[in-house]
């Protein structure tokens, strides 16, 4: 089983992020268990929320502790809080930045990934909304899911324009990540 | 089997939809809101032919659902924690008048101090009102129980309301891999209301009225006694229900690799599945560990309980919930079904879990590890000591 904790602020779709990725990792034909951090959500303040991905049914039901990898919406929780808790030593932490990993001034042996989700969701889908877009870098750098499922969960959750919009930026995060890699 | 990757509420309100109810009414309250939010736009959308009644507080949700179901009309309602003490007092007249209605109580602390998340208090504070009260492990069972619900509670020998009861946010807002139940399947399994007696012009009669030392007494026995017919009632559905759609996680009771058990935990709800996992690490090492899951509450399996645990030498009843002034409520009836019999095993109670606060894999190992080592009164696990100390 591995598990996923996004980390971002009330109103930028951390929640729904959750959401998309487990639900694409259920059309890929795995066990998949999404939840929020529960709490009253207010605008800005910091969420969290939870994803589990298994090839058994998932039974356990107490909040992610020791993530195998952590998504991170919004850079300026860097100094906010402590991303890296319990993440595990083998696992990565991805983060919506311009900026290289090298110059945010993490000090980790993890692995660090930056996205420059918010300027792809800003060019592609016109609004400053980049929770689909880091699945896409997610898929990429780590290939815990699948593009396919990414779409259908995108069409599932937003039919029409509005989804096609976000695939496309999902596209170009999964790219950027790849050529990176290259 | 195809799933649905679909949030827990949504679930329960889709099998809701397709139980056919004819009336809702509902006030939106955390952590309850999404599952009757969903009812109202399968209303308003038409997909669910349904009066939906908008109210100004749960007292009069209840007492709609109340009324309308004296019409012989199928009816449902949904609340948690403060909703449902502002609707206690009618849930006792509805039990007491014998209708049949289906409620959803999404587990949830009660105040002061306030606090939206989850423990099971609120649904406990009405053990003694004469609804019968199911716990769900999962959403798969949450949602499934609705349909399982109406047919218990319109069961001509039994004429009693239904609570399902399911853990706030922890399933309500948890999405999951669902079988989702069509229509046709729920109308194979149900069928429409026809009760015997029902508020008409053509056939005047009165629900609730006055009766006196003469007669009350007797409504209480017939209440007590159509509980005792409920075991059996509820064991059918669920087997009836396995029979069409395959699926069985317990009739009165379920167990998890207790015949073989030396150390037996008991509960209620969503904390079963984590406990189930522990269960499988710990066997692994050796130690044998199982689980027993209380399906209903009330009625109280006490027989089922019994025959599953009376090889068991100790017993670590695990709940979410508190009598204060006597520890935990589970933990004292569970006591109680050993009474008068030939062997008592060692029984210990934990109160977790309170207000929201999460149960790791941490706080079952020190359940186990505290139950081992010996008999304790009834024990808070993963209390905060700086807190206490203080």
């Amino acid at each position: 089983m591995i598990e996923i904790r996004v980390h971002g602020r009330g109103g930028q779709g951390s929640v729904t992020a959750a959401e998309l990725l487990g639900f694409a990792a259920h059309s890929d034909g795995k066990y998949a268990q999404a939840f929020p951090s529960f709490g009253s959500e207010r605008m800005g303040a910091p969420v969290q929320a939870f994803v589990r991905i298994s090839d058994k049914p998932i039974r356990i039901r107490s909040q992610v502790y020791k993530p195998n990898y952590v998504i991170v919406q919004d850079p300026t929780l860097l100094e906010v809080i402590n991303v890296l808790d319990g993440l595990q030593e083998d696992g990565l932490l991805l983060i919506n930045s311009k900026k290289k990993a090298t110059e945010l001034g993490i000090n980790t042996p993890i692995k660090v990934k930056t996205i420059p989700a918010m300027e792809i969701a800003l060019e592609v889908i016109g609004r400053p909304i980049m929770n689909t877009t880091l699945l896409g870098a997610f898929a990429a750098a780590t290939g815990e899911i699948s593009l396919e499922g990414i779409r259908k969960a995108i069409h599932h959750k937003f039919p029409g324009p509005v989804g096609e919009k976000n695939i496309a930026a999902v596209l170009k995060a999964f790219d950027f990540i790849k050529k990176e890699s290259l | 089997m195809s799933t649905t990757f679909i949030e827990g509420s949504i679930a329960v309100a889709k099998t809701v939809g397709v139980c056919r109810p004819q009336v809702i009414s509902a006030y939106p309250i955390t952590p309850q809101t999404h599952i009757v939010e969903h009812l109202s736009e399968l209303v308003a959308n038409g997909e669910l032919k349904c009066e939906y009644v908008n109210v100004e507080s749960e007292h009069s949700a209840a007492s709609v659902v109340l009324g309308a179901s004296a019409t012989g009309a199928r009816t449902y309602t949904a609340t948690t924690s403060q909703g449902f003490l502002l609707m206690i007092e009618v849930l006792f007249n509805i039990a007491g008048m014998r209708l049949p209605i289906v409620m959803t109580c999404v587990n949830r602390a009660v105040s002061a101090p306030i606090n939206i998340w989850n423990d099971q208090q609120d649904s406990l504070t009405a053990r003694d009102s004469g609804w019968i009260q199911l716990y769900a492990e999962d959403n798969q069972e949450a949602s499934d129980m609705h349909l399982q619900a109406f047919k218990i509670a319109e069961n001509k020998d039994i004429m009693l309301p239904v609570m399902v009861c399911m853990d706030g946010f922890i399933l309500t807002h948890s999405f999951d891999p669902i079988e989702l139940i069509t229509q046709e399947q729920a109308d194979k399994f149900l069928s429409p209301f026809t009760p015997q007696y029902y508020l008409t012009p053509k056939n005047p009669l009165s629900f609730g009225t006055m009766v006196g030392p003469d007669g009350y007494m007797e409504t209480r026995y017939f209440i007590e006694k159509t509980m005792q017919v409920s075991l059996q009632v509820i064991s059918d559905v669920a087997a009836d229900f396995h029979n069409q759609f395959g699926r069985f996680q317990g009739g009165l009771i379920d167990t998890y690799k207790v015949e073989d058990a030396s150390l037996v935990l008991v509960a209620m709800g969503s904390i079963i599945g984590t406990i189930k996992d522990i269960v499988d690490e710990l066997r692994a090492k050796g130690q044998k560990i199982g689980v027993l899951k209380v399906r209903s509450y009330r009625p109280f399996p006490k027989d089922e309980i019994y025959k599953a645990l009376s090889h068991v030498r100790e017993i670590a009843v695990v709940e979410k919930a508190v009598s204060l002034g006597y520890g935990g409520i589970l933990a004292n009836e569970i006591k109680s079904v050993f009474y008068g019999k030939p062997k008592t095993p060692k029984i210990n109670g934990y109160i977790l879990g309170l207000g929201g606060r999460d149960i790791t894999i941490d706080t079952i190992h020190q359940v186990i590890k505290d139950s081992v080592n010996v008999l304790s009164e009834e024990k808070f696990i993963g209390l905060n000591e700086a807190l206490i100390k203080r």
